[in-house]
């Protein structure tokens, strides 16, 4: 299922004194089975895009198409659902949607709007927990009774429980210990990987992004400033430091280097094996200074 | 979906209404509620929506937005109206269905208290549309001032109402996320049989709960950091002032009751 915004524009609170233009031409391709990942500032409009993934907002100029369905400016939709099955929203801090009495009934409460069987529910709860990371003897416990970290997991299984075919991120990670930032950025790469589920990342990781995504497009006051391949949207990094943005912290450190012996490697490396090859064929000699 | 609501916002803007003082304006929306129940006839009424249009058009704010942002509050209205063209049982009968009569009676009360409903909730949106929630405590502090003496606790009774007027629309930004959330999680707010949405406000409420809890708590505490120990000694930043257009306003407003009085029946 491919998702395309045309054009977008969406502004909050239209036609009253609070109006306030949030982004404005927004033109982004998500393939089935792709990887994007969105980077920009605080307030760039990154959010307000991703509500368009699945009809939450619906564009105040341009169109969104998804699947089989497009979503227009200025026209009443009807029937969502079908989107929303499909495609699944991870909030910003997503334990404050947490509800019911046990962590189950919470995972169950997505898969079960969307017609599916109690049984079949419980077992995707059951798989989905695991997915997460923690213990099926959770699923008995109340939600609030877990730790922030744990709620986050739970949060996230409920939504993978619904079995989308794309999945939306909105920076899953905020707040989360290093090694659980690793832990579930690497469980959606690897459902990403297994099982071809397209992919949208908001993040302000520049290292997520150019180590995760296939495509990465860079929000900048509500408009799309560049959007292109990781080595692409890297190669030029002058530029996005211009803008205030950050590079990953391997190109930081071969930009050091480059400066540092006055020289310029022959490729922009984003992982730290590329640039120790690198940089060995180079202090080696096997590179002429 | 909350966004249009204007119950308890304030929109920043250079008007008469806006420059006023916080004390005249309480003392006007205080004497308006007590003022409308002198009008019982098409004459009072027609000076009240007068005097109520008059005031909504020196607030500089769009007549568009005041409307569309009172919309929810019109069910109510609607609702009052029903009532008491249904309920009431006085006078001539001035349509006949046969198993439902509406009387005459019935539809002056309807029009007349579904009317002075709308007023108040107008007048009192203006206030807080072109007022500040900081203001509208500093005015009631001080207009409440004297009854100190009598050891009535008006610090902590402005605090409170402050507290209340700033999270409105906190409470409501938090609304619209929880509801986004659970609308990508297939529940339906806006269609689907009236079962079905009573359901979803589960889903809605109890997460609005248990963050209001947790936020009741943290401000306490941040309160409590900072050494906020109740209004003993505290002084004021703001300064409040009386201007002569204060008193213009409420001497208007006084002319208003003057004619009310001559003309009701
Ligand atoms: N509910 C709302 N009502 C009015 N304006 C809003 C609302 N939500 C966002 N905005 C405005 O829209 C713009 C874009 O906001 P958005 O939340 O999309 O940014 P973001 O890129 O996700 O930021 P962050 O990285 O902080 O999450 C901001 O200027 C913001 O003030
Ligand atoms: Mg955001």
């Amino acid at each position: 299922m491919d998702i395309s915004l045309k054009n977008v524009e969406y502004r909050y609170s239209a036609d009253t004194p609070f109006e306030r233009l949030a982004i404005k031409d927004v033109s982004i391709d998500i393939p089935s089975g792709s990887y994007l990942a969105i980077i920009g500032h605080t307030g760039s409009g990154k959010s307000t895009v991703l509500q368009h993934l699945n009809a939450l907002l619906k564009p105040t100029k341009g169109a969104v198409v998804i699947g089989s369905r497009e979503i227009k400016a200025g026209r009443k939709e009807k029937n969502l659902k079908g989107i929303r099955e499909k495609v699944g929203i991870v909030f910003q801090f997503p334990e404050h949607q947490l509800f019911e009495e046990t962590v189950e009934k919470d995972i169950c409460f997505g898969p079960m709007n969307f017609g599916v069987s109690e049984t079949e529910a419980k077992r995707r709860a059951r798989d989905a927990i695991k997915q997460v990371g923690l213990s099926e003897s959770i699923l008995e416990k109340s939600p609030f009774d877990l730790s922030g970290g744990q709620m986050r997991r739970v949060a996230i299984a409920g939504v993978l429980a619904m079995e989308p075919e794309c999945i939306v991120l909105d920076e899953p990670t905020a707040g989360l210990d290093p090694r659980g930032r690793k832990e579930i950025m690497d469980l959606f790469y690897t459902l990403h990987k297994e099982r071809g589920l397209a992919t949208v990342l908001v993040t302000h990781s520049m290292e997520d992004a150019a180590r995760y995504a296939d495509e990465i497009v860079i929000m900048h006051k509500g408009t799309v400033l560049k959007k292109g391949k990781p080595l692409e949207i890297f190669s030029n990094p002058e530029e996005l430091l211009a803008h205030g943005l950050d590079v990953p912290e391997v190109l930081r450190f071969q930009m050091k280097v480059e400066k540092a012996f006055n020289t310029k490697f022959s490729k922009t490396c984003l992982t730290e094996d590329e640039l120790t090859d690198v940089m060995a064929d180079f202090l080696t000699g096997r590179v002429p200074r | 979906m909350m966004e249009k609501m204007i119950i308890g916002r304030y929109v920043p803007a250079d008007s008469i209404l806006h420059r006023m003082d916080p004390r005249s304006k309480l003392i006007i929306v205080f004497l308006f509620v007590c003022v409308i129940f002198l009008a019982n006839n098409i004459w009072t009424y027609g000076i009240l929506v007068l005097y109520t249009f008059l005031m909504a058009s020196f607030s500089k704010i769009q007549a568009r937005f005041l409307i569309g942002g009172l919309k929810p509050v019109l069910w109510l209205v609607l609702f009052t109206f029903f009532l008491h063209l249904f309920l009431t049982k006085e006078g001539a009968i001035i349509l006949d269905l046969g198993w439902f009569k509406v009387y005459e009676e019935g539809l002056r009360q309807g029009i007349f208290i579904s009317l002075r409903f709308f007023l108040l909730i107008l007048i009192t949106s203006l206030l807080t549309l072109t007022t500040t929630p900081i203001e509208i405590t500093d005015g009631l502090e001080r207009l409440l001032g004297p009854l100190k003496k009598v050891k009535f606790p008006v610090h902590e009774l402005a605090l409170m109402m402050s507290i209340a007027l700033r999270f409105i629309p906190t409470l409501m930004q938090e609304t619209d996320k929880i509801i986004k959330a659970q609308t990508a999680r297939g529940v339906e707010y806006t269609s689907g049989p009236i079962k079905d949405r009573l359901k979803a406000v589960v889903p809605l409420l109890i997460p609005l709960f248990i963050s209001s809890f947790k936020r009741a708590e943290e401000l306490a505490v941040a309160m409590e950091a900072r050494g906020y120990k109740g209004g003993e000694g505290r002084t004021k930043y703001r300064q409040l002032s009386w201007a002569v257009a204060d008193t213009l306003m409420i001497v208007g407003l006084l002319f208003v009751t003057i004619l009310l009085l001559v003309f009701r029946g």
